[in-house]
């Protein structure tokens, strides 16, 4: 059967071979009249090639090696999907059923499902650019180097630099420090991310929302002082020069004075809600408006000690506000790892490892396009984005179909990436490493985990069965 | 045929256990009449296979020393790695196990037993476990009804780590209840300018938040209900398992507890969240076992003066005490093997190993004194007080797919309570599918 097959598929090189074995043939003569017209397909033509008994004989340890690992193991996994975890009592399509209902397995085939769209294109776009680029530098090899190195990298330990690339922490993660970085340079922090009054019915002064604005819960009246004490910050915070906290002035007869400072004394103890100069201090730098009808009717900052005072209100009342600027907290750079950047975070990490190989093979293909097609198309006046488009991407496409299925198939069973920046995060999860969580990783039901394997098998066939009718078209 | 062959040969051992018993007098103390000598069990070799390795393998052997020492049997230990099961595994297969396995996991004790590889412990070592131990480790060590396993080795869940000098600043002192906790010592530490907690929330680490729950539901419902719950007799969408959820979500429901907000909880891991908090100071709390201890040996705090633990403060009429730990198994039924059980079981050994730290033993009847530093002596009173009401970790006695998997079950449904503290009631009923689905087989 299968040597049928071979022949038939390459009729050419059979021909190629035909001729020596005319020549073979001639030399002893008799048989050699017998020998068939190349192409001719039937097996028993050359009496000079083995009997297939022989041929069986010898590829059958192959067979016995390739049936006790590959086939075997694929028809137990199909029988073992419809058992259920104990492998005993036989639920039919049970598992396959619940892989449709079963929350995890839905995210993690639409995990897998953004891989497939997303990882491979980027991945061959990456590895086209480089390869396209560094053909024409004087220090490409260098360049393919440090590109392709990744690589060498075992990927358990790809996924672990990545998880610390990731760290929320600015101080540890590396991707939120820049992020951070380049943040507080075009937007300076505001001078107390975190102060908040006190969150019980005796402050005078209330919060809106998380680090809103401040303000008085009564308006205040022109002729009165008013005190706003806040917590939540600790002493060294503090800007530099910041005195003793200090009562509010005496308010000016058209105007409103008041004073604005940490109301928490180290170790506890002090009063609340009463500035304790021996211990407490104001807090300076502090924006403070008078607001009325919704209008900012003046503003001001508070002193080294925390008082301010407005002068020249018109008669009323008005609500003493500070601004959400003075509290917005610090910012933390991007959720990396959060739920909707994950994925995504995760297939940055894949393309670093991948793109070198996709470059290295796509190098080699750019090598092997004549170069006379991109002359001639020079010489014609096309652009270099025409001679690209046009000559060498047509020219190139059968090499970018080989790295984007071989990356599709590849993307299919990512798992290590996933398993180890993801760390178990059930909204990470993809296919393969659901398999395994379901099969090994503790939820120990095999029955489903070969459910999730066979579906898995049957995603990957279509690129393998592409791959192998392109293998042939090309040898053919 | 093989099968043939070990029953004749456990009957043989068995028979001899029975004219060893008829002779030396089983006491279960710490006596053990003639055997002072040491050749009760001369030219017996046992083989006793554990995880563990480094310092708790030399102290473990020391233990094993003074059992050779005392029977003039020759012990040997056995490293089975982080997986025991894919030690053990293989051996049981091959009828080649070790004589004596202490596992991680009573889950795994009832493994091995409903596969009938585990051998019962005999009468005399029964009677040590009675002697030394509350009702409730019997009961864990048994599967349907026969005594197979013994605890020897415990970690204790119900403490959270402080770092002394935040709570100096903020002026707080470790809380009584839980309320106090969520509604004094939290918010005064936050007007103070320190974060209260860091939450190792990350999915791999959930483990903790099981911790937190057990605690809380050990306290709040008592350990009847905490058995049931454990055994899935009572659903987990039972009012006390909402009640229980309902105290967590007092602190758990509030970003501002914790050291990098939600999203910063939801990636904690262990590890850091211990070290975050006596390293690099980011909060004043920490949840987090004895075993904790380690993890802040590797700062420069030091365990009893900067970094100091407080009860997992009551949420109910019960003082919570939640416990780990390793279960030692007989694989095979021969004197040796018995013998070295019936040590175990003694407050002899217990003491012989507590005096060489980073052992926490379930045996009431060993003193606290025996321990070498005021750290554990403290957990150590605390166990003991907690008397017939200590349970084991709760997440450990459930099916792993629901109780001990990142990412499934109780940890990721504690996980999205973190995430989602107001709905409640969704958590439950994701729970009480998993569990569902965990305990149909």
């Amino acid at each position: 059967m299968t040597s049928r097959d071979d022949e038939a598929a390459s009729p050419p090189s059979a021909g190629g071979d035909a001729t020596p074995e005319v020549t073979a043939g001639a030399v002893v003569a008799g048989p050699a009249a017998e020998v068939a017209p190349p192409g001719d397909g039937d097996p028993r033509a050359g009496s000079l090639q083995p009997p297939s008994w022989m041929a069986m004989g010898f590829l059958l340890p192959a067979l016995l090696i390739l049936g006790a690992l590959v086939v075997y193991p694929i028809i137990y996994t199909v029988y073992r999907s419809f058992f259920d975890a104990t492998g005993s009592g036989f639920v039919g399509l049970e598992n396959y059923a619940s892989m449709a209902t079963d929350d995890d397995t839905l995210i993690s085939v639409r995990n897998t499902a953004i891989w497939v769209v997303v990882g491979p294109s980027l991945v061959t776009a990456a590895g086209l650019l480089f390869a396209v680029l560094t053909e024409r530098i004087g220090w490409s090899t260098a360049f393919k180097l440090i590109v392709f190195m990744p690589m060498a990298i075992s990927f358990l330990a790809s996924g672990v630099i990545f998880r610390l690339v990731y760290e929320q922490d600015p101080e540890k993660g590396v991707a939120n420090a820049a992020i951070v970085a380049v943040h507080d340079t075009f937007s300076s922090a505001s001078a107390y991310p975190g102060a908040n009054p006190r969150k019980t019915d005796d402050t005078p002064v209330v919060q809106q929302g998380d680090a809103g604005p401040v303000q008085t819960k009564q308006a205040v009246p022109v002729g009165q002082q008013v005190m706003v004490p806040l917590v939540g910050i600790q002493d060294d915070e503090l800007p530099p020069g910041a005195a003793a906290a200090k009562a509010a002035p005496a308010a000016p007869a058209n105007g409103i004075s008041g004073a604005v400072w940490l109301d928490f004394t180290q170790g506890g103890g002090g009063e609340r809600g009463q500035p304790d100069a021996s211990t407490e201090k104001g807090m300076p730098g502090m924006t403070v408006e008078a607001v009325k009808d919704g209008q900012v009717a003046a503003a001001t900052t508070a002193g080294m000690d925390g008082t301010f005072t407005f002068q020249n209100l018109s008669a009323g009342s008005y609500t003493i506000r500070l601004p959400a600027e003075n509290f917005a907290p610090r910012y933390a750079g991007a959720d990396w790892l959060g739920q909707t950047l994950i994925t995504p975070a995760i297939i940055v990490s894949y393309i670093w490892v991948w793109a070198g190989f996709a470059m290295v093979l796509i190098a080699a293909g750019l090598a092997a396009i004549s170069r006379e097609a991109l002359e001639a198309a020079r010489v014609d006046g096309a652009t270099e984005w025409q001679v690209f488009r046009r000559v060498t991407m047509p020219l190139l496409a059968p090499v970018l179909v080989v790295v984007f299925v071989t990356l599709v198939i590849n993307v299919l069973k990512i798992f290590d990436l996933v398993f180890i920046i993801g760390g178990g995060d059930p909204r990470a999860s993809v296919l393969a490493l659901q398999m395994w969580t379901e099969s090994f990783g503790g939820g120990n039901n095999q029955g489903m985990g070969s459910a999730i394997a066979i579906v898995l098998f049957v995603l990957v066939l279509p690129a393998m069965i592409s791959n192998i009718r392109r293998f042939r078209r090309e040898n053919a | 045929m093989r099968h043939v062959l070990r029953l004749t040969a456990a009957g043989a051992a068995l028979a001899l256990t029975a004219t060893a018993c008829g002779g030396g007098g089983g006491g279960g103390g710490s006596e053990g009449g003639g055997e002072q000598t040491g050749t009760a069990l001369k030219g017996v070799k046992i083989e006793v296979a554990a995880k563990w390795t480094g310092p708790e393998q030399q102290n473990f052997e020391k233990v094993l020393d003074a059992f050779e020492k005392k029977t003039g049997a020759t012990v040997t230990y056995a490293s089975t790695g982080e997986n025991t099961d894919a030690f053990l595994g293989p051996r049981l297969e091959g009828g080649n196990p070790p004589d004596v396995a202490i596992l991680p996991q009573p889950g795994l004790m009832q493994q091995y037993a409903a596969k009938d590889q585990l051998k019962p412990l005999n009468a005399e070592v029964t009677s040590a476990i009675d002697a030394n131990y509350t009702p409730y480790w019997k009961e864990l060590g048994s599967v349907d009804g026969k005594p197979y396993g013994l605890l020897v080795k415990s970690a204790f869940k119900s403490i959270i780590w402080y770092r002394t000098d935040a709570f100096d600043e903020a002026g707080v002192q470790p809380p009584a209840t839980f309320d106090d906790m969520a509604t004094k010592t939290a918010p005064t530490l936050a007007d103070a300018g320190i974060t209260p907690f860091t939450l190792a929330a990350a999915s791999a680490d959930s483990w903790t938040l099981t911790d937190w729950f057990e605690n809380v539901y050990l306290s709040q419902a008592g350990p009847e209900k905490y058995d049931q719950l454990a055994e899935h007799e009572i659903p987990w969408t039972d009012p006390s398992v909402t009640q229980a959820m309902e105290t967590l979500v007092k602190i758990w429901g509030k970003p501002e507890n914790f050291d990098g907000g939600k999203a910063g909880a939801l990636k904690g891991k262990f590890d850091s969240s211990v070290t975050d908090v006596f390293a690099r100071e980011k909060a004043a709390m920490v949840y987090g076992g004895d075993f904790a201890a380690a993890n802040i040996g590797t700062t420069e705090a030091k365990v009893g003066e900067g970094a100091k633990t407080f009860p997992f403060p009551k949420a109910g009429d019960t003082t919570p005490a939640v416990l780990g730990g390793d279960v030692a198994v007989a694989l095979k039924d021969n004197k040796g093997a018995m013998e070295l059980m019936k040590f175990l079981a003694t407050p002899e050994a217990g003491t012989i190993w507590a005096g060489l730290g980073g052992y926490l033993s379930p045996n009431k009847n060993l003193k606290a004194e025996a321990y070498p530093d005021a750290q554990t002596k403290q957990f150590a009173q605390q166990i003991q007080a907690s008397g017939d009401a200590a349970r084991y970790d709760m997440s450990d006695l459930t099916p792993a797919g629901f109780g001990a998997t990142p990412g499934e079950g109780l940890w990721e449904g504690l996980r999205s309570l973190v995430q989602n503290p107001s709905d409640i009631k969704a958590v439950q009923d994701r729970l009480e599918a998993d569990a569902k689905n965990a305990f149909k087989d």
